[in-house]
């Protein structure tokens, strides 16, 4: 008993300690881009200012002029938006077959979904980018929206997949009796029981959308192009200015970090369900 | 209205064949009973009804009107599952609409059918809660109000009773004949349960491994059942089976002998079985005596009345009454 009582106590004190150490660790980067934002870029680069310095809001300020952020911010907006809804139209149909109308073939259709999350992007760099500027969609929304939907779709069909199930069979049955088609299936019934499943996985394909940066730096230059291609297309002909950078990084990943932050419950439940019963 | 017929209808799963051809005739305003052992396919047979499982081969018809492609939504049908299936996210009101509303009904009828439906169903003051505040007996009549505001052509009700507590079956037992009667609808019940088949139908469905066993009134399988398995299956306690020796005395490969039709006494008399008593099982109205020691059948159950006073460990006799011994052949089949 003594044993017991006393790991317990350990754990009590301990669990939190490490909780709190590895949570800063992975907030740290996070800290640091906020940190050096409020430095001048010269001050940035100075170790003599690495925690002591005279703290600006130029580089925010600037932002707007410098960069024109509003317009890099609105794309992000627009593309992981309709992205996320693109993949949606067409994941919570796909879930809905396949949670409720197995066949023998399902399992193999949902691993093989999930296998094409292994092909190495840059494999199909080079036919995407191609494509993109044959069919004359290169540097459009369109095509950003269609390439994020596209490589979310699995992990979109997947979540869904597991929340559909969730739901007894009976109830989609009772709806067929009850006289509703396919389509009433799916909108009377599915959607408003698996409300919170649908919102935690648009939540997590809009943040992936959102912080997607190698087809959207690649298929984009100017028109279509998302805060991923205002960061990386600031790192490099005059110099690094690190203030500015960071200011414009913590821009581009604010709305997101905040929009998690509110939605923490949701997310928690999102990745872990189905986990235990 | 409602007269469902079942032809040469097949269902295989894979290669597993669940329902070997089969026809069966349901007529109008009948109460047909399915009831057999677990995994007998009787609630296999039923989805075939409302069309939730393809028939493999064969013919489903209502009303002379081929559905076997049609969806369960258009065929007309209502059902109540044994889960009840209610909608989790609607008010009770909302759940008694919804086939209202998915048939595009005007809100004056609708309203006016949820109303007659709560109040025949005693459900006026459940009307806008959700179904997760409600009791299992409350459920599942608020599926049997969603069932009934359709005035389906049938109902079909898939093991409805079977996650209630035992008194609220009898209740709703009852409730459901008498809606039954008042109604006069096609119903297709599915139970395991011989007593509620006895209880509730006009005509019972015997099945076992997807094969019709008997088919007709409780008191015609009670009295004639067409084979040990029915024979076994239908009345409670179970019928006496006896093979062996006993059997042989009247020229049978199996006899059977009900447990009221048994007349016991303490003294031997000719042709009597001697046994003792094990457990008496005292109700009240009958006492259950389960007896060792008579060869072919062991233990024999023996139905007598309220009163008597046996206690276990007992000598005592038995004699079947002849004219109610049931007598089958090698293969099973009753001997006439």
């Amino acid at each position: 008993m003594a044993i017991v009582a006393q790991t317990s106590k350990l754990g009590t004190v301990g669990r939190p300690i490490l909780a709190w150490i590895v949570a800063l660790l992975f907030f740290f980067p996070i800290f640091w881009l906020i940190f050096t934002s409020f430095k001048t870029d010269a001050d940035a680069v100075k170790p003599e200012f690495l925690f002591f310095f005279t703290p600006t809001l130029d580089n925010y300020l600037n932002m707007t002029e410098n960069y024109d952020y509003w317009r890099f911010a609105t794309n992000s907006v627009i593309t992981s938006v309709l992205a996320t809804a693109v993949a949606l139209f067409v994941g919570i149909p796909a879930a809905y077959a396949m949670a409720f109308n197995p066949t023998r073939r399902t399992k193999d259709v949902l691993m093989w979904m999930l296998s094409t999350k292994m092909l190495p992007a840059a494999a199909v760099l080079y036919p995407m980018t191609f494509l993109a500027k044959g069919i004359g969609l290169f540097d459009t929304h369109f095509v950003i929206i269609i390439v994020l939907a596209l490589i979310n779709l699995p992990i979109v069909v997947w979540m869904l997949f597991t929340y559909f199930k969730e739901i007894p069979k009976d109830i989609i049955e009772a709806g067929q009796m009850d006289g509703v088609n396919t389509w009433g299936e799916i909108k009377e019934i599915l959607i408003p029981l698996a409300w919170g499943g649908i919102a935690s996985t648009a939540l997590l394909c809009f943040i992936f959308c959102w912080n997607e940066a190698y087809w959207t730096v690649r298929l984009t230059t100017t028109d279509a192009a998302t805060l991923s291609k205002l960061i990386e297309g600031n790192r490099a002909p005059e110099g690094l200015f690190f203030g500015r950078l960071s200011a414009v990084s913590a821009a581009a990943v604010g709305p997101i970090v905040v929009l998690g932050w509110f939605c923490q419950k949701q997310l928690v439940q999102g990745l872990t369900f189905g986990a235990v019963k | 209205m409602g007269r469902i017929v079942l032809e040469n209808v097949v269902k295989r799963f894979d290669e597993t064949e669940v329902i070997p051809p089969l026809d069966l005739t349901i007529e109008e305003g009948e109460f047909a009973v399915f009831v057999g052992p677990s995994g007998c396919g009787k609630s296999t047979l039923l989805r075939l009804i409302a069309g939730l499982e393809d028939a493999t081969a064969g013919r489903v018809l209502i009303d002379g009107e081929d559905v076997t492609e049609v969806s369960p939504s258009k065929r007309g049908l209502a059902m109540v599952f044994q889960s009840y299936a209610l909608y989790p996210h609607m008010t009770v009101r909302k759940n008694i609409a919804f086939p209202m509303r998915m048939a595009g009904m005007s809100e004056a009828e609708q309203n006016e059918r949820i109303t007659a439906a709560a109040k025949s169903l005693n459900l006026t003051d459940y009307l806008d809660r959700k179904p997760g505040q409600l009791s299992g007996g409350q459920r599942q009549r608020v599926a049997i109000g969603r069932a009934i505001v359709r005035e389906p052509e049938a109902f079909l009700f898939d093991e409805p009773l079977s996650n209630l507590d035992a008194a609220l079956r009898v209740g709703m037992r009852l409730e459901i004949s008498e809606m039954h009667k008042r109604l006069q609808t096609t119903m297709i019940y599915v139970t395991h349960d011989q007593v509620e088949a006895m209880t509730m139908a006009d005509k019972i469905v015997v099945l076992q491994a997807g094969v019709i066993e008997q088919v007709g009134s409780p008191l015609e399988l009670y009295k004639t059942p067409r084979n040990v398995f029915v024979a076994g299956f239908i009345g409670s306690p179970k019928m006496n089976l006896l093979s062996g020796v006993e059997a042989a005395e009247y020229d049978a490969d199996t006899i059977g002998i009900r447990p009221e039709h048994i007349d016991i006494s303490m003294k031997s008399k000719k042709g009597s079985w001697e046994g003792t008593v094990g457990v008496a099982e005292h109700l009240g109205s009958d006492t259950f005596i389960h007896i060792h020691g008579i060869p072919g059948c062991d233990p024999m159950t023996v139905r007598a009345g309220g009163d008597i006073e046996v206690k276990h460990g007992d000598k005592i006799y038995l004699s079947p009454q002849a004219e109610h011994i049931h007598k089958f052949s090698e293969d099973g089949l009753r001997i006439p």
